[in-house]
């Protein structure tokens, strides 16, 4: 789960990081009132959870109150990404004179917390990494013994940063760690950390991604999920325990398994070349109970790309005359003529596909090995694109 | 001999009397009778479940059964703790069911269990299966036959399909290893590579791995300089989009990195071959 920047920035002043953090508005009004209060240059900033915000236009300085309302009011209707802002955020414009980089994340193949420091600031990190890798100090951190001093200073020292910041950049070092553990971060990062004209140290914007896995014991991070941010569907996938993504093709896809649900993706992807894909990556997870497939299913037709389905369910623990049994009663309560093809597989595979052909149901077929059901889908998909 | 478990393994079940511990202990006994020799809960010590003595506590069922493996099925908010209790008593083998442990305990427990003498399979994984011999997670049993193919994968019901293709072709597996798919875990796929290259009864090697980190390059590294046996592999996610995470929470293609598309040209570079669909894989070994 991503926070937002006035979130993150909110978290980074609770853990003694300075911050230049002003208002949020979700109106025109209100970012003059805001603005007013303020009072001086401002700066309108779109809040949506992706990168590149600066470069679609979404960032933009206002030098009055009437300029900052009217700047608010556009940036308030646009889109970015295919994601609509509905806040935008007013800080007080700050005198900046050096960009760098400060960020914390996860070393998957060291175990450990790593933290970064670039002197090539406002640019994303993964950019710096492509272009100019020896530009990233990197520091692994002991989770026993925390972030030390002297790790802080290797950091420092290694972007050149003039000695005199080196105890200010220390203490945000060490705030920006205490806020990735407070709270279960997967990514904390300063981008950019500023050194104003006048000399200070100040974070300018940031980003903090919390571990999903670690929201039951982070309520209070829970509470600031941006739900209105998010596509209906996620929300309710979500609620129901299904792990969904949307994405931008033509067959909708209901799996058992994360690893099977991307190969199911792939081999749609494979069979329908340039013409037919993927429309979503969805794992239903263990069980397969009706009503799990009943919402399954109705997010999956939700989406007016979708020109046929395909159910891929390996019967592990699970049998797939159960399932067969959860898919009809969810075809009983979800009604739709978009073609779906079913390919059950293991334990009680053959009972599943009994079930499910004696149910007679037209716009239903079953397929015997993963081949057959993909080209199936594939084929229907593109029969119900040519009929259109 | 096989890799990890046999049938001479000595299993506690830390989770016993809870819905998922319960139901897949039961399996695992239908497979290879007499392998579960107790169970932990804490407050149900004393009691009986499902024919074996349940403990408060994995030191005192470790004491009374002299197990020397643990399979942990306790929900995620005390996944870690269930690991180091197990640690704590030094257990050989520890496998850890469980989905959903904060990335944060697991550094935490990666770090203290490093030079230790338990090895970690999971969490979030299916565990492991030696066919005939020893079931130690939820592998379905009936889908394998023994024989000589080792297989290491980071899926679940990616890993059913693949060993399900294999049997039906007659081509057993020694050991079948889910090693599971969170971003840190115990057990990665070098050691398992290593333990396969090493058993004797092990011919030949399928690796099933998918988007996320760096774990099939580094296998990859591996394999040219380690295994000299036939290596098969799949990679699941060419199609997937970056930034997202899918399903998993190791995958996820962050910063350009982790792309299936990076792993193929690697393991195809150590003279891995790559199957485009996972049925393949039989063939690639033939």
């Amino acid at each position: 789960m991503n926070l937002h920047e006035y979130q993150s920035k909110g978290r980074f002043a609770r853990f003694g990081i300075p911050v230049i953090l002003g208002k949020v508005a979700t109106s025109p009004q209100e970012a003059y009132e805001i603005a007013r209060e303020l009072g001086g240059t401002v700066v309108v900033k779109s809040q949506v959870l992706t990168g590149g915000r600066g470069k679609a236009g979404g960032v933009k300085l206002a030098r009055t109150t009437e300029e900052a309302e009217q700047v608010a009011n556009q940036i308030l209707g646009m889109s970015i990404k295919g994601l609509p802002v509905r806040k935008v955020l007013i800080d007080p414009a700050a005198n900046i004179g050096t960009e760098i980089y400060l960020g914390v994340t996860n070393d998957r193949a060291a175990g450990k917390p790593v933290m970064m420091a670039s002197s090539e600031g406002g640019v994303e990190i993964e950019q710096v990494a492509h272009d100019k890798p020896e530009a990233i100090i990197r520091e692994h951190i002991d989770p026993f013994l925390g972030l030390r001093d002297y790790q802080a200073r290797n950091l420092a020292s290694g972007i050149n940063l003039p000695r005199e910041h080196w105890r200010a950049f220390t203490k945000i070092a060490h705030g920006l760690y205490q806020t990735y553990l407070n709270t279960d971060a997967v990514l904390a990062e300063i981008n950019p950390l500023v050194i104003t004209r006048e000399g200070q140290l100040i974070a300018l914007d940031g980003k903090i991604s919390i571990d999903d896995n670690a929201l039951f014991r982070q309520p209070e991070l829970a509470e600031m999920r941006d739900i209105e941010a998010e596509p209906k569907e996620v929300v309710h996938a979500r609620a129901a325990g299904l792990s969904y993504v949307k994405l931008d093709g033509q067959i909708g896809c209901m799996v058992n398994g994360a690893g099977l649900a991307m190969t199911t993706m792939d081999m749609i992807k494979l069979y329908g070349g340039d013409e037919v894909g993927p429309a979503n990556f969805l794992d239903i997870g263990g069980g397969a109970q009706a009503d799990k497939v009943a919402v399954a299913l109705r997010i999956i037709l939700s989406d007016p790309g979708v020109r046929s389905v395909l159910f891929n369910i390996f019967g592990g623990i699970t049998r797939c005359d159960e399932v067969a049994r959860g898919i009809l009663q969810a075809l009983g309560e979800v009604s739709t003529n978009v073609p779906m093809v079913i390919r059950l597989n293991g334990t009680n595979a053959a009972e599943g596909r009994a079930i499910i052909d004696s149910a007679n149901i037209p716009n239903l077929t079953s397929a015997e090995t993963l081949t057959e059901a993909a080209q199936k889908a594939v084929d229907a998909a593109k029969q119900a694109m040519r009929a259109n | 001999m096989a890799i990890l478990a046999d049938k001479n393994t000595r299993l506690i079940v830390q989770g016993i009397t809870g819905r998922e511990g319960s139901f897949h202990t039961q399996q695992m006994i239908e497979y290879g009778a007499g392998i579960v020799v107790g169970g932990v809960t804490p407050g149900k010590g004393g009691t009986e479940h499902l024919g074996v003595p349940v403990f408060d506590t994995v030191r005192e069922a470790v004491k009374e059964t002299g197990a020397d493996a643990s399979i942990i099925f306790v929900p995620a908010p005390y996944g870690a703790d269930a690991i180091l209790e197990a640690v704590a008593s030094e257990l050989p083998l520890i496998v850890c069911i469980t989905e959903g442990i904060p990335v944060l305990d697991m550094m935490r427990v990666y770090n203290t269990m490093k030079g230790g003498p338990s090895r970690l399979i999971g969490p979030n994984c299916p565990g492991l299966i030696t066919p005939g011999e020893a079931k130690v997670g939820i592998i379905p049993g009936y889908i394998t036959k023994p024989g000589g193919i080792g297989m290491v994968s980071r899926s679940g019901t990616l890993t059913y399909e693949v060993i399900w293709a294999l049997s039906e072709l007659d081509m057993g597996q020694s050991t079948a290893v889910g090693i599971g798919g969170d971003p840190i875990n115990g057990t990665n796929f070098i050691d398992c590579l290593r333990m396969f290259q090493d058993d004797e009864h092990t011919e030949k090697i399928v690796l099933m791995g998918e988007i996320g980190g760096d774990e099939e390059e580094r296998a990859a590294a591996f394999i040219k300089e380690y295994v000299t046996k036939p290596v098969a592999a799949y990679i699941a996610g060419r199609t997937a989009p970056p930034g997202r995470r899918m399903g998993h929470a190791g995958a996820i293609i962050s910063g350009g990195a982790g792309t299936a598309q990076g792993k193929i040209d690697a393991l195809e570079e150590a003279g891995v071959k790559v199957a485009k669909i996972p049925t393949q894989i039989p063939k690639l070994l033939s």
